[in-house]
């Protein structure tokens, strides 16, 4: 939309922003810690001191320490470099799959909110199905079916997120879809596929992204849950789940840092997502601030 | 018996303190009825909640004096505040259905409040309970004990909330926008059960209300609340007749009632003289044997069940009706939003009934025939700025871009009154007045032969209704307009219209000219809707009279 | 509720669909999709003329449509194929560790029930006050916390550090012999069995898996509670009761607390998900004899037929979990409720 720009309406959004970063720290903590987590994937492999495949029987099992900041596993690997260089894989994962399901159920919710009746209905059903299954359990089954590999746990991933996307979309859509803006614009002389594309869409992506950041946390969990019991990624590539996997065999012989570097990552990056869902909504949606 | 003091209210925000009530006093003495009228946002209801000390978290009285009966209220303990809600003072809300606990059967909650007062025990409770159905007239008041509040209607729900306040006998009822959302008749009859109540129990209440005209009919005394101040007040009769605050002027004077004309809504020093305006010979639009039916959960429903009307080039028809009337129905067909089930829509000479509500959004006659929304603010795309707003028919159907586009958005804003630097402006930044103006540009855009206005002013506050509804007035006059104008309020379609269609289930009871209509209704239907509209005292009339005719 | 007959027996026709499409992906997880499971069937040791066979014994050289009523008759008769691993039907052995995994669920969600719905009540009563800022953090750490990890970093400090936890190997130390199987929850059995001494040793075993599993699904519980309470709270008939004088006990429980349980017991569906999925997690940590592990341990060895028999057990037993949810949400909400004329 060609419009004059609007400073004032601008302004007052950064303004918004500003002040919901001041009032609550911690977003802004979330925000910060985000950018770490982007950071690490983008140059982790290029930066850390040890290559994380590289093993060195003579080191094995070793407490962290100044050359070993997270210790070494038991075949002597960097745990550090390891847990910073999974940050990719893990985030490839979740993005991808996150990715894959934010399209396939914002178009199914999109349309079945827009049009209702059979499409509605149909859809409805479907979603009722997958959802009837425990989802983790669900995504387990599709591996098991699909083949073991990293594409796969992808594909069952976006898979059991795809009902989250299709009813927020669906919801949003739905409650526009008789709104007073959206019959103006058919009066305007828009189509139905434009007045949802072009007036009632861009009104429905602000709950859709928190909907992604908080989802994107769980989709981290899913992944690494999943490599954790021995689907998809294998060793010994590093992958925050199959290395908590691996260090857990040594956790009762009181080796602590292979299995609790990796799983703080884990941690501190699902965190980071819902703190981050958290404080997006609060710019979104003041209203619904809890 | 009440006493106020200076007494001020203050919210804590996000942008800091904020004063609702602003140093306000007034007394009020046994079997007497006060009416706080006010706009929105004036504190009239926040002073109802500083009363019974149930101001929502952040509200607090940050100084003055209630003093009920010699006891200081606004030091009291919460322990003896709990005594004397609902025993001494007692409130009914607006939005009776929201006011019920959803899940409790509608006995059990007035149970709840007999026992906790200590006016029932375990084993009088339940026919005490339907005992305080009884006096609110509630039929069948046994059975309805089991009832929930879903199950009854908006009215009954407010006669139950009545019960609930009355039970315990209180001496003060306060009762906050009591009629808001209810239609006329029900607002009527509610309104009527009340007076009945508190006067033959001999209590004091007050009755908090946008409508001046509702105060005025059932309050001894007004006093008129503006950003949170009381800025006049009176006996309600002297107070209408001659109102020395200028505030006050004006909201009589917006006050919709009869026999007055539309220009005199308006402040006496911006009446200009109405433009002419004369309808034409040709029958521009020609409704024949209109229905429509939904499918609904439990069989089909039949929303408009056959209607034919014509409306000719320049005239202003009202549609008139309550709620579920199917004038709503009748208006997105019209606009052709819906799909007629059966009958023919002749526009200048052509059905268009028979063209689907999907492909007529590119029919070259989709800009001859708009609409103005009935919440401004919901009719306004959020992310789009008010030039946005008005240039997207524009761009969509009238083919117009960069400069010609703006001179013409421009343009229109002028003629609706909207000052220039606020096209850039979203609707979250725009008043509520501001919003129905950006509304009214977008629907004139396209210079429509016909426009449908539903309930344009249904969301406003009563001054700015005033200026809005003189704005269609000289829109219409200026451009040659036809127009259907559907509301709910008789008093207000009167106005602007030459002609009325009542309508009722689907039906038109009754159709004529609008002073005819309103002088000598001939449906019964029609009588009672007049009847129900409140009746605030006449202005050039003495006092004396005036109370004759409130009455 | 006109026209539809008992809402009961609505809600029970509704499970039907849900039923047939749970059947149908599940056979489209076994038969239909890319990859031959004639080959994963027949193991890991397969020589293509075992293959063969097996692909004759499941009838895969049938047209598609024939086997989808081969496979729902098979079902109907609680036929789930024979696990590779264990040489027993699958539905044996699910029935043989099934109380395992619904005694640790179920103690799991009772401790999460106890401890986040007064969490979430207190957090929205006193709403910006540190109880309210706790139940932030828990709530948001909750579902950060990968349960998988939660139970190796409990097993390290209560069992390695602090020695107060037995190992972390299955439903009882072997120092116990198994109570005589009644109900095949431990704690029930030994109590029956009136062996207290058992009974303590079920539940030390019990403890940290079971904490695992709640501090996971409490986070879900407590921010629904504390929503759906502030929702409550807020509300129009709230301000009514307080208008009309009751006491702060009566708003609280008898009018806002019980309208703010009927989204609590909605979510309580999503919140069986999450918990029946961390289950697997929680029972591979803990080696707990349930059907997760059972699951984890077919996979691994590729025994398909035992996975796919676990996925559509689960879903089944989530179908009925839904079901008995909403039955109970018709018993505390009028508008849906039974009394319907």
């Amino acid at each position: 939309m060609s419009s004059p720009a609007s400073p004032s309406a601008a302004s007052g959004q950064v303004a918004h922003i500003v002040y919901v970063l001041r009032e609550n720290p911690v977003t802004a903590l979330s925000f910060a810690l985000f950018g770490f987590i982007v950071l690490s994937a983008l140059i982790g492999p290029y930066v850390v001191p040890y290559d994380p495949l590289a093993t060195n029987s003579a080191r094995a099992l070793e407490a962290p320490s100044a050359a070993h900041w997270f210790g070494t596993d038991q075949l002597g690997r960097d745990v550090f470099s390891r847990v910073i260089v999974a940050t990719r894989l893990d985030l490839t994962i979740s993005v991808a799959a996150v990715a894959i399901s934010f399209v396939i159920g914002a178009f199914l919710g999109a349309v079945a909110g827009y049009w209702g009746g059979w499409i509605d209905a149909l859809l409805n059903r479907i979603l009722d199905t997958i959802m009837a299954f425990p989802l983790f359990i669900l995504a387990m089954g599709i591996v098991a079916a699909l083949g073991n590999s990293v594409e796969n746990i992808i594909y069952a991933t976006a898979i059991i997120n795809i009902p989250f996307y299709a009813r927020v979309v669906r919801a949003e859509v739905n409650i526009r879809r008789e709104a007073g803006f959206a019959l103006a614009a058919r009066l305007a002389g828009n189509s139905h596929a434009r007045v949802l594309a072009f007036h009632i869409f861009p009104n429905a992506l602000p709950p859709m992204m928190v909907q992604v950041s908080l989802n994107m946390g769980w989709a981290i969990l899913n992944a690494a849950g999943l490599s954790f019991i021995g689907l998809g990624v294998r060793p010994p590539t590093p992958e925050w789940g199959i290395m908590v996997a691996e260090g857990a065999n040594f956790i009762v012989s009181g080796h602590w840092w292979i299995a609790l570097f990796p799983g703080l990552w884990l941690m501190l990056a699902v965190f980071t997502f819902n703190l981050m869902g958290d404080g997006l909504r609060d710019i979104v949606d003041p209203r619904r601030r809890t | 018996m009440l006493s106020v003091k200076d007494l001020v209210v203050g919210f804590r925000t996000r942008r800091g303190a904020v004063e609702a009530v602003r140093g306000i006093s007034f007394d009020l003495s046994p079997g007497e009825t006060l009416g706080i009228v006010g706009e929105s946002g004036s504190g009239k209801s926040v002073t109802s909640y500083a009363l019974m000390r149930i101001l929502d978290a952040g509200g607090s009285i940050s100084a003055g004096e209630i003093s009920w009966n010699g006891q200081d209220l606004r030091r009291a303990r919460e322990g003896a505040m709990r005594a004397i809600r609902g025993r001494e003072i007692s409130m009914i809300f607006q939005n009776p259905r929201a006011a019920l606990n959803p899940i409790r059967k509608i006995g059990k909650q007035i149970e709840d409040v007999l026992l906790q007062h200590g006016r029932a025990g375990r084993r009088d409770a339940k026919a005490k309970a339907i005992e305080a159905l009884e006096a609110v007239k509630i039929r069948d008041a046994a059975a309805r004990y089991h009832a929930y509040p879903f199950e009854l209607s908006g009215g009954m729900c407010q006669r139950v909330v009545i019960a609930i306040a009355l039970a315990c006998n209180p001496k003060l009822l306060i009762a906050d926008e009591p009629t808001t959302g209810l239609d006329i008749t029900t607002q009527k009859a509610v309104m009527d059960l009340v007076r009945e109540l508190i006067s033959a129990r001999g209590m004091s209440a007050i009755i908090i209300t946008h409508d001046l005209g509702l105060a005025a009919q059932y309050s001894d005394r007004l006093a008129v609340m503006k950003d949170g101040e009381i800025v006049e007040s009176g006996a309600s009769a002297t107070l209408f007749a001659a109102a020395r605050h200028p505030y006050t002027r004006k909201l009589i004077d917006a006050t919709p009632r009869p026999g007055v004309a539309i220009r005199e809504l308006l402040p006496a020093e911006a009446r200009s003289p109405e433009p002419p305006h004369s309808p034409g010979r040709r029958k521009l639009i020609e409704v024949v044997g209109l229905e429509k039916t939904f499918a609904g959960k439990s069989g089909p429903v039949q929303a408009v069940k056959g209607i034919s009307f014509d409306i000719r080039e320049g005239q202003s028809v009202g549609l008139v009706g309550e709620s579920g009337c199917g004038k709503s129905t009748t208006s997105a067909m019209l606009v052709r939003l819906l799909d007629p089930s059966a009958g023919a829509i002749v526009f200048d000479g052509s059905d268009i009934a028979g063209i689907p509500a999907d492909r007529f959004a590119r029919d070259p006659r989709r800009g001859r025939i708009q609409m103005v929304f009935q919440d401004a603010t919901d009719s306004l795309n959020p992310r789009h700025n008010a030039f946005d707003a008005i240039a997207e028919p524009l761009r969509r159907l009238g083919g117009m871009s960069g400069k010609r586009l703006g001179v013409r958005v421009d343009e229109l804003a002028h003629l609706t009154g909207l000052p220039g630097h606020l096209l850039t402006r979203y609707p979250h930044q725009l008043s509520g007045g501001q919003k129905a103006r950006v509304g009214i540009a977008r629907a004139i855009a396209l210079d429509p032969d016909f426009l449908i206005l539903d309930e344009p002013t249904a969301a406003l506050d009563v001054s700015i209704q005033a200026v809005v509804l003189n704005l269609l007035a000289d829109l219409r006059a200026r451009l040659n307009m036809t127009y259907l104008f559907v509301s709910h309020d008789l008093n207000v379609v009167r106005l602007l219209c030459d002609h009325v269609l009542v309508m009722r289930d689907g039906l038109i009871v009754e159709a004529g000219p609008s002073a005819r209509v309103m002088q000598d209704p001939e449906h019964p239907y029609t009588r009672a809707l007049l009847a129900a509209a409140p009746k605030p005292p006449v202005l050039d009339r003495l006092p004396g009279e005036t109370v004759k005719a409130a009455e | 509720m006109a026209g539809r007959g008992h809402p009961v027996l609505w809600r029970l026709a509704q499970t039907i669909p849900v039923i047939a499409g749970v059947v149908v992906i599940s056979f489209i997880l076994t038969r239909a999709l890319p990859g031959d499971p004639a080959v994963q069937f027949a193991g890991l040791a397969a020589t293509p003329e075992s293959i063969a066979q097996v692909r004759e014994a499941l009838g895969l050289d049938k047209p598609l449509i024939q086997q989808f009523l081969i496979y729902c008759g098979a079902l109907l008769q609680g036929d789930l194929g024979r696990s590779v691993v264990t040489g027993q039907p699958v539905v044996t052995d699910l029935a043989m560790r099934l109380p395992a995994s619904l005694e640790l669920t179920l103690t799991a969600l009772l401790l999460a029930c106890l401890v986040a719905i007064p969490l979430g009540l207190l957090a929205a009563v006193h709403q910006g006050s540190w109880i309210d800022q706790l139940c932030r953090v828990v709530v948001t750490a909750g579902v950060s916390l990968p349960t998988f990890f939660t139970g190796i970093l409990l097993i390290y400090v209560f069992y390695y550090l602090l020695g107060w936890a037995p190992s972390p190997l299955g439903r009882l130390d072997f120092i116990y012999f198994d109570p005589p199987r009644v109900t095949g929850f431990h704690l029930i059995d030994t109590l029956i069995d009136g062996d207290t001494e058992t009974f303590f040793g079920a539940l030390r075993q019990i403890a940290l898996p079971a904490i695992t599993l709640a501090l996971f699904t409490l986070a879900p519980i407590a921010r629904m509670t504390r929503a759906a309470m502030l929702g409550a709270l807020s509300s129009d008939y709230i301000r009514t009761a307080r208008a009309a004088g009751l006491s702060p006990s009566k708003v609280l429980f008898g009018y806002a607390f019980r309208n703010a349980l009927l989204p609590v017991v909605t979510t309580l569906g999503m919140v069986f998900s999450f918990v029946l999925g961390a289950n697997v997690l929680v029972e591979k940590v803990f080696a707990w004899p349930g059907i997760g592990s059972y699951a984890v341990e077919a996979l691994v060895q590729s025994d398909y037929a035992a996975v796919q028999g676990f996925v559509l057990a689960m879903a089944l037993l989530f179908v009925l979990l839904n079901l008995l949810i909403d039955l109970s949400y018709a018993l505390i909400d009028p508008r849906i409720g039974f009394s319907a004329k």
